[in-house]
């Protein structure tokens, strides 16, 4: 229903916006008009469209009656309809209603929270180690138990980016050596940085944390299903900071080992 | 000689360049604050316009990404310290005075200069954009290490807030002076304005945060030139430093920005709605405490840096305790409304704008506290769309509705209603086109402070782009009003509004260029 009305909307635009924007029209075409996160492919990534969910829920709630109450006053309490003005200017019993309601839902909020914190700052007994390290404008990675490094950087040509070439279908979002993880393993990342600080984020597979050089932050991830997943630096880290993605091909764990091994001859 | 001059200042508007020059006059000052504020407004609007238009479609057509970093920190830099915390300032050097009884500001000469720094502070920071390496182009909250590699603009940039923040402590402390010492006889505390509440409760927090984020960039300073290591770590230091610093300041100011906001919507609603303030006690304790919670949540905008487990929980629960008092002051608002006799010339609607839209960039304020959820939301376009539900909604839509509550009262003529209200249109409804979709780009994945975009982002782009130029291009609408009001229209009565409370109704309209040289009785 909203989606069908964005499209009107999206073909009105383009209409409006005349022959002089043909060129992205191909573009514009394949597009999505997104409104939520992205699908979550791990335990902490679900956790956090959850808790997304249940808060966005909760503060529609807040935002509705809020609005309610708002427009309500405005269509009955108006001079124009011979309202007269009430001289209350205080009531205790609203007031400590609306300062106890509130902290009774917050209070609510902050269990769930807590415990998804817990959950994703627990690093331990991970399966494998990937270290991260953010560069201008790349991601170096080491895989420090199997001897594998590899730098990996932005495969979109320039010409794309100038618009002399077509846009690809992930523009912006391609490197040219993809990291590989092994499903349903846990693994513990270590981010650090060479020069200034980046953040490492794929949306799908949980949330960023920065790269900071000099010392090296963790998280971890357990992808659930096999696929390839893109993100990008979240971190102001330069000219360049739009041109830094991340793509993350998560594999069987047959697979995988077969590419380490592959990888360990390469070097 | 002095007071044969003296003297001669008190019988007669000083005329020409000098008036403004050496003024010591609050009004006067009021004045030059508001006009140095609206311009910095366009100023950065024009910035603001200038990354829409690149964000107008996936690829670089219109600028190179370094020019865009710089764009994104000017524009930020210009409006929060050229344009919102000047205006307010400027409401205050109008207002306070005669809404406490007072003949003009505690200290007058001292007024004049934490003016007559901005023009040179500003120029500095504009400048920095043509030296070689150009302008800052590591955000306006300008981390190291990325801000020690800048050139000499990140140095001007520096000095640029050493001077800004001179001013505004400048400026604070003659507003603290001037509320505490100069109240009419019997304007007790608890008989002030909330206007005059929010802003002795604002000038205490730009007391406290302003040093402090001068003692953030001067160490940057030293570390650039002087071979200090505070935030490198190949010499001991740390980077993560400077951030807590920065946000021991930016948090306050955050709060800095938006009291004095809540204080010119506390006078405006009761006025329209014919009824008193709702908990008017509640408003000044509240404001209190959002006052004392704004040190104490600073960690909350770098979630992601990698704190201690017990440091997150620590800034989530502090941070969603804002909640409370925020929520307190808007149902205040909604039950001054409630039961009251509406009219909704154009400062209501501003008002009433501002109280729905600060609501929603407040709710995803709440959205955000929750420090797992804001692992996905940290640094995407969600945050852009909060603070400028906040900022532009909370402070700016609420100085609009301060303008035009009080040009009667500063010009004498009325102003033009129905232009008045095709500008609140314009205004609320191109806000809502350009920043409500930016949280879905939020949500979708887009990082914030990027020059050019994947495609699964571009519509919502293009749409937030087209409305940027419509609101940037309505603000010119303000200007003709207020020119207009200037120069004529019909005139205004002492009391301009449907029986409004307060001592600045007392006086003409236009306000005398002396007021109360004689206190009034505050019954």
């Amino acid at each position: 229903m909203i989606v069908s009305r964005f499209k009107k909307l999206r073909s009105a635009i383009v209409a409006t916006a005349g022959a002089g924007m043909m060129g992205i029209l191909p573009t514009v075409a394949q597009a999505e008009w997104a409104l939520n996160l992205q699908r979550p492919v791990t335990e902490i990534a679900r956790v956090q469209y959850d808790l997304h969910m249940l808060i966005m829920y909760i503060v529609t709630v807040i935002g509705i009656i809020v609005f309610g109450v708002m427009f309500y006053s405005i269509a009955k309490f108006r001079k124009s309809k011979g309202a007269e003005a009430a001289k209350f200017s205080h009531s205790t019993k609203a007031e400590v209603l609306w300062t106890v309601i509130p902290t009774l839902i917050l209070i609510a909020m902050a269990v769930p929270s807590t415990k998804a914190l817990l959950l994703m700052e627990d690093t331990t007994e991970s399966d494998m180690v990937l270290k991260v390290t953010g560069y201008q404008w790349g991601w170096q990675y080491d895989y420090l138990e199997e001897d594998v490094s590899f730098f990996s950087k932005l495969a979109t040509p320039q010409s794309q980016i100038t618009g002399n070439e077509a846009k690809g279908e992930n523009y912006l979002l391609e490197v040219d050596n993809h990291v590989v993880i092994p499903a349903g393993k846990k693994v513990r990342l270590l981010l650090t940085a060479k020069d200034v600080i980046h953040a490492w984020w794929v949306p799908q597979l949980g949330g960023k944390k920065d790269a900071i050089p000099g010392f090296i932050n963790e998280m971890w991830i357990r992808a659930d299903e096999t696929g390839t997943y893109r993100g990008q630096c979240a971190e102001l880290c330069g000219k360049d900071h739009g041109y830094m993605p991340i793509v993350v091909d998560v594999v069987e764990e047959a697979e995988y080992m077969a590419w380490i091994e592959a990888q360990k001859n390469k070097s | 000689m002095t007071t044969a001059v003296a003297d001669h200042h008190h019988d007669e508007v000083p005329k020409g360049i000098t008036r403004w020059l050496f003024t010591t006059n609050h009004k006067d000052i009021g004045t030059l604050y508001l006009w140095f504020s609206f311009t910095m407004f366009l100023v950065g609007g024009a910035m603001a316009l200038v990354i829409r238009a690149e964000l107008f479609m996936p690829g670089l057509q219109v600028v190179n990404p370094h020019f865009y970093n710089q764009m994104v920190t000017v524009h930020a830099l210009v409006m929060i310290f050229g344009a919102v915390m000047p205006g307010f300032v400027g409401f205050a050097n109008w207002m306070l005075p005669m809404m406490v009884g007072a003949p003009d500001m505690a200290l007058p000469r001292m007024n004049n200069w934490s003016f007559w720094l901005l023009p040179f502070a500003t120029t500095l920071l504009i400048a920095s954009l043509f030296v070689p390496g150009g302008g800052p182009a590591a955000g306006w909250t300008i981390y190291p290490p990325l801000s020690i590699q800048g050139g000499m603009g990140v140095d001007l940039t520096i000095f640029t807030i050493h001077i800004l923040g001179m001013s505004s402590i400048l400026g604070a402390i003659n507003i603290i002076a001037t509320i505490l010492n100069m109240r009419a006889p019997g304007m007790t505390l608890m008989k002030m304005p909330l206007f005059v509440w929010t802003w002795v409760i604002t000038a205490f927090l730009l007391i406290a945060a302003m040093p402090v984020l001068a003692g953030a960039v001067t160490m940057l300073l030293t570390d650039r030139h002087f071979g200090t290591a505070f935030f490198s770590a190949a010499g001991g230091g740390d980077p993560v430093m400077f951030q807590h610093m920065f946000w021991f300041f930016g948090h306050p100011e955050v709060y800095i920005l938006i009291l004095p906001a809540f204080g010119i919507i506390s006078q405006v609603i009761p006025t329209f709605a014919r009824k008193p303030l709702f908990g008017y006690s509640s408003m000044v304790f509240a404001t209190a405490a959002i006052a004392f919670l704004s040190f104490i949540v600073w960690a909350h905008h770098m979630y992601t840096v990698g704190m201690p487990l017990s440091g997150e929980l620590f800034f989530m629960y502090s941070t969603m305790l804002i909640a409370i008092p925020t929520g307190v002051k808007v149902f205040n608002w909604l039950a001054t409304m409630w039961r009251g006799s509406m009219t909704f010339e154009t400062p209501m609607l501003y008002a009433i704008a501002t109280v729905a839209l600060f609501t929603v960039g407040g709710l995803t304020g709440l959205m955000m506290a929750i420090t797992p959820a804001d692992f996905q939301y940290h640094d995407t376009y969600f945050i852009v769309a909060h603070f400028h539900y906040v900022i532009f909604c909370g402070s700016v839509l609420a100085m609009f509705s301060g303008v035009y509550y009080w040009l009667p009262k500063w010009t004498g003529h009325m102003y033009d209603e129905t232009l008045g209200k095709v500008h609140f249109w314009l205004t609320v409804i191109s806000f809502n086109i350009t920043f409500f979709p930016q949280h879905f780009l939020g949500f979708a994945g887009m990082p914030r402070r990027i020059p050019d975009y994947s495609l699964q982002f571009a519509e919502f782009n293009m749409v937030s782009s087209i409305g940027g130029f419509i609101l940037g291009f309505s603000q010119l609408i303000l200007l003709w009003v207020v020119i207009k009001s200037i120069r004529g229209g019909k005139k205004a009565t002492a009391e301009v509004w449907d029986n409004p409370e307060g001592l600045e109704w007392t006086v003409p309209s236009p306000a005398p260029y002396h007021t109360f040289a004689t206190a009034p009785e505050v019954r």
